[in-house]
This record gives C-alpha cells, sequence and structure tokens, in this order.
C-alpha cells in the first residue's frame, strides 16, 4: 500500500513544485508540507466524486492547491494536463483548492476554518442516512487559530461523529513565525483529547504511520496531528517561512528535483 | 410570523424528508414540534453560528433542504463569511430563517436590532431574499422558494404580526397592493406595511389618497417600472437602516432604468443608536409609525 503513496508522493513533489515555478504561485512550503498526508489518503481508499456521500475528502488548508492537486492528478482523480495550466491566466486551478473542477474536493476553501464544520456536516447527513464512509478532513496548524474548528469539534465529539477522520498538518510555521511564538497551540494534543476527539500522533511523512493513523477505528472522530516539516524535502525550503511566499526559480528548481530524485 | 413559518416547514417536511432544521440555540416555544415529529431531521447546533453554518452546507451538499433558524442578526452577521464561502461560493440549497426584522426585539439592545441585514444579504452573489409582510406571506414565501436549490435569506418578523392580507394574495411574489390612491406610491416591505395601511387610512380621511405597494422579494429584484411610471412622488419605508435596505435597492433600480422620480425614504438612521423599547415605541421614535409617515406623506405632498 504505502509502495504506491510513496511514488505518488515524489511524483507529486517534483509536480507541485514545477506548477509554482511556472506560475509563480506560493505555498509550495505548505504543499511540500502535507503531501505525505494526502498521498496516503488518496492512495488508501477509493475517494467519492461528486459530492456523493462515502469516502471523502474536504481540504481545509486550501492554500496547499498545488499539493492537493498534484497528488489528485498522479492518482487519477483529475487528468494530469489540467495541473499544466496551474495558476495561470484563464486557468481552471488556482491558488486554492476548488470542488467546481475537481470531483474528489468536496469543498471549494481559501480561508481558513471552515473545512471542519463542512465535514461536521456531510459526516452528520452520512449518519442520518445510514450511508458509510468517512469525511477526511485536512487542516493546517495555523488555522486552529480559527475559533470555528473549536465550534466543530465540540459538535463532533458530541455527535459521536467517528465518521470524521481529520489530521492537522503540524509543521508548526505559520504565516510569519512558528506557531508557538504566534499563537501558542501547545499543548496541541491534549486540548482535542480534552474536546473528546480519539487523538494520534504520528510522524507525518511516515506513510506507514500515517495509513495506520488516519484509517484507525474509533467510537469518536479522529485527529492525527501529522508532525510535518514545511517544505518537506527539499532542503532549503525546509522549515524556512520564505516557501510560504516564494517560488522555486529555474536553478532553485533543478537543484530542489534533484535533491527529491537523490534522498526520497 | 416564526409560527406561520415553522408551522408550514413542519406540513412540508411530512413528505420531504430530505427537510433539515437546524437551529442556533433558539426557537423556544416554536421549533419543539419540528423537533419532536422528525428527530432525524433536526439538530440544535448550539451557540456556535460559524460552525452552525458551514454544517449546514456540508449538509445541503449531502442532498439535504437545509434550514438554518435563528434569529435577528446572529445567522447574518457571525457567520458572514461561512456564508459567502461555504453556501453561496458552492451554490448549495440552505435559506437561512432571520426572526425578529428590524425593531423586533427592540428592548433587547442594539445587538439585536436586525436593521443592517438585507443591506448584507444583497450584496452576497445567488442569494433570494425574502421579506414577507404577515403570517400569510411568509407562509407563500416558504412554500414558493421550496423547489429552489440555491441559498435563500428569510426576514421574518417575530410573533403576534396581523394578517394583512384578507386572503393569500394570489400574485406573490409580485408587488401586492395593500392601498389604491394617485397621489403618491408608498413601497414598503416587512412587517412594518401594517404602519403604511394605518397611515393610508387616516390620510384617507383628510382626502389625501395613497397607493401602497409590498414587496416580498427583495432579491432577484424586479422593478415595476409601469407603477412607477404612474406618480411623481415615492415614498419608501423600511424597518432597516436607509443604507442598503429597500430603498437604496429601489433608488438604484429606478436610476437604472433612468425614470426621474422623486425618492423619499424613510427607515433607521444610518448611525448607531442607543434607543430601548418596545417595537411600537422606537417605530414612534424613529417617526416611522403610522403618525410619522403620515406626516411625511403630508409634507411631501405640500411641497
Amino acid at each position: 500500500m504505502t509502495t504506491v503513496s510513496k511514488s505518488v508522493a515524489l511524483a507529486a513533489r517534483k509536480s507541485a513544485l514545477q506548477m509554482t515555478h511556472a506560475s509563480k504561485a506560493a505555498h509550495i512550503g505548505s504543499s511540500l508540507s502535507m503531501i505525505d498526508i494526502l498521498s496516503v489518503i488518496a492512495t488508501g481508499t477509493t475517494l467519492a466524486k461528486d459530492g456523493e456521500l462515502g469516502e471523502e475528502l474536504i481540504i481545509s488548508k486550501g492554500h496547499a492547491a498545488a499539493g492537493a492537486y498534484a497528488v489528485l492528478a498522479h492518482t487519477g482523480y483529475i487528468p494530469l494536463e489540467l495541473i499544466e495550466s496551474y495558476s495561470a491566466d484563464g486557468a481552471l486551478l488556482g491558488g486554492h483548492v476548488t470542488s467546481t473542477h475537481v470531483s474528489a474536493i468536496n469543498l471549494s476553501t481559501g480561508s481558513l476554518g471552515h473545512g471542519l464544520p463542512f465535514s461536521v456536516g456531510r459526516a452528520l447527513a452520512k449518519k442520518r442516512m445510514g450511508i458509510q464512509g468517512q469525511s477526511f478532513t485536512l487542516l493546517s496548524d495555523g488555522e486552529c487559530d480559527e475559533g470555528s474548528n473549536w465550534e466543530a469539534a465540540l459538535l463532533a465529539s458530541h455527535l459521536k461523529l467517528n465518521n470524521l477522520s481529520a489530521v492537522i498538518d503540524r509543521n508548526f510555521l505559520q504565516s510569519l513565525r512558528s506557531t508557538e511564538e504566534t499563537v501558542q497551540l501547545e499543548p496541541l494534543a491534549e486540548k482535542w483529547l480534552a474536546f473528546n476527539w480519539d487523538v494520534a500522533v504520528v510522524n507525518g511523512h511516515s506513510h506507514e504511520d500515517l495509513y495506520q493513523a488516519i484509517f484507525r477505528k474509533s467510537e469518536k472522530p479522529m485527529m492525527t496531528i501529522a508532525n510535518t516539516v514545511k517544505g518537506y524535502g527539499v532542503s532549503f525550503m525546509e522549515n524556512s517561512v520564505d516557501w510560504h511566499y516564494k517560488s522555486p526559480s529555474s536553478e532553485e528548481l533543478s537543484k530542489a528535483i534533484n535533491e527529491l530524485d537523490t534522498f526520497l | 410570523m416564526r409560527n406561520a413559518f415553522i408551522d408550514e416547514l413542519t406540513m412540508l417536511a411530512e413528505s420531504d424528508e430530505k427537510i433539515f432544521l437546524v437551529v442556533g440555540d433558539l426557537g423556544y416555544g416554536v421549533i419543539e414540534n419540528f423537533e419532536r415529529r422528525f428527530p432525524k431531521q433536526f439538530l440544535n447546533a448550539g451557540v456556535a453560528e460559524q460552525n452552525m453554518m458551514g454544517m449546514a452546507a456540508g449538509l445541503a451538499s449531502a442532498g439535504y433542504k437545509v434550514f438554518v433558524y435563528s434569529i435577528g442578526n446572529f445567522p447574518v452577521f457571525r457567520c458572514l463569511e461561512q456564508i459567502r464561502n461555504d453556501i453561496c461560493y458552492q451554490e448549495l440549497n440552505v435559506s437561512i430563517v432571520s426572526v425578529g426584522a428590524g425593531l423586533s426585539y427592540g428592548s433587547l439592545g442594539y445587538s439585536h436590532h436586525a436593521i443592517d441585514d438585507i443591506g448584507v444579504m444583497k450584496a452576497l452573489p445567488g442569494m433570494t431574499i425574502y421579506s414577507p409582510a404577515d403570517p400569510i406571506e411568509t407562509r407563500l414565501a416558504l412554500t414558493s422558494s421550496i423547489s429552489l436549490k440555491t441559498p435563500r435569506y428569510f426576514r421574518l418578523g417575530k410573533s403576534g404580526e396581523p394578517n394583512i392580507f384578507e386572503n393569500t394574495p394570489s400574485n406573490f411574489p409580485n408587488w401586492t397592493r395593500l392601498a389604491n390612491g394617485n397621489q403618491l406610491l408608498v413601497l414598503t416591505t416587512g412587517a412594518i406595511a401594517i404602519e403604511t395601511i394605518e397611515a393610508s387610512k387616516s390620510l384617507s380621511s383628510e382626502g389625501i389618497e395613497i397607493a401602497i405597494y409590498s414587496i416580498p422579494v427583495l432579491k432577484p429584484f424586479d422593478l415595476d417600472v409601469t407603477l412607477i411610471e404612474q406618480y411623481q412622488n415615492i415614498l419608501i419605508v423600511e424597518e432597516h437602516s436607509v443604507s442598503g435596505g429597500l430603498g437604496s435597492i429601489i433608488s438604484e433600480e429606478i436610476a437604472k432604468n433612468g425614470i426621474k422620480k422623486n425618492i423619499s425614504v424613510m427607515g433607521l438612521p444610518d448611525f448607531v443608536h442607543h434607543e430601548l423599547g418596545s417595537q411600537k415605541y422606537l417605530r414612534k421614535h424613529f417617526e416611522i409609525d403610522s403618525e410619522g409617515i403620515s406626516n411625511r406623506v403630508r409634507q411631501i405632498l405640500s411641497s
């Protein structure tokens, strides 16, 4: 299982770098951070399409669009040629994920703190209708600043929505500084535990760990805190706020791809 | 009006298992029957409007016809981005039901005065805005909207509003004539229509005959050009800020149609106020009660 997801992740990293290079788009650091998580989800199950209920994907950290689209393209959910025009003039796919042209994405996002409440609605609908399937929801750690997430956290556990499996891409960096310097999130796992969620903390770049955690079963809604490195896989992008904004030059692109081929 | 709405919704739910009522911990004495009869189509989302509206979008995307019920400004302002991004952006079947339009909750203070909501809701793309004048029109607004699949906003009064229409207005959602006269045209929306009717009765005894039309749908908006053309003086009466409400809508539409008219707008002032009191008291204070309207009509006609 993880052999496939790892090859998807490697291909997606290269594509995301290429996409942000070509379009001079931002958020490559966030994309490299979450690509392993999404590769595990997208290869670990068959995602429902066109809003159908079932095993479904909600990407709350919509700014990691390059990474998300790259993974979905390399897993056959969107045509590969669609990502070539990423963020170009008149493109179908831009800097925040859309459900309009991507059948496996259930909510167009861009503003943070929207994915989890929406997923609560989807998960509740499935409970009421007696439909199986998990609502996989990917959040950033910085977005845990948003109060809407904690409103959703309260209600999800109250409703025992164990068909909700959320993942926080815990790279410890937000827009300007580290999450802990900005608005301290730690102890983060304890917060979700206190909200009566089932919490797992894993290495967010270990596909084996991610697979075990994301697809686990519980009586409660599940939160996987995936400890990641922003910019993962490209040494000069790792743990750097700069790459929340910058796009790689031609030279940086070839250096980055070289590193990926060597180390991952 | 709130009871009429929920009664009608309960009737519709009898034959429609896709109707889902979400309440924001409000609706005491109003929603219990629905909850008892359709527990699988009901949820109290608690005091958490952002999550409530985002969740409503999730429910709607799953195929439910979602009605989000709360009072006054709560289902509008606290969760405005959820309405814009999660509901309008995704073009989802969510109806926002705001109870306590205008000064219905007058004594509860400015936080509870729903007097800016039309302006905000009108700015949202694809939003249909219903502003019924009485319980009968409230039922009509709901039943006529049920086949829509797009976002809706229902601006409802609280309770105890009298029925203005003796019979069901047959021409909904068109403008409904409440009085006939040739000296001035009053355009109004929502429960304050009753004040314009009272004004017309008192003016009529002085020999002043005014026409009154109630406008139950504010977006999309169809200007009745033929009617407008018949009057030189147009007075708009609304229980909403004069900024962004019916007055703004009519003025804009008239300008767009290249029509020149003498337009006056009576509503709430475009500044923060600290007045408290019953709806009756506050309407009088802000001179949008029947007496204030009569005075304004006399003033317009004498100038």
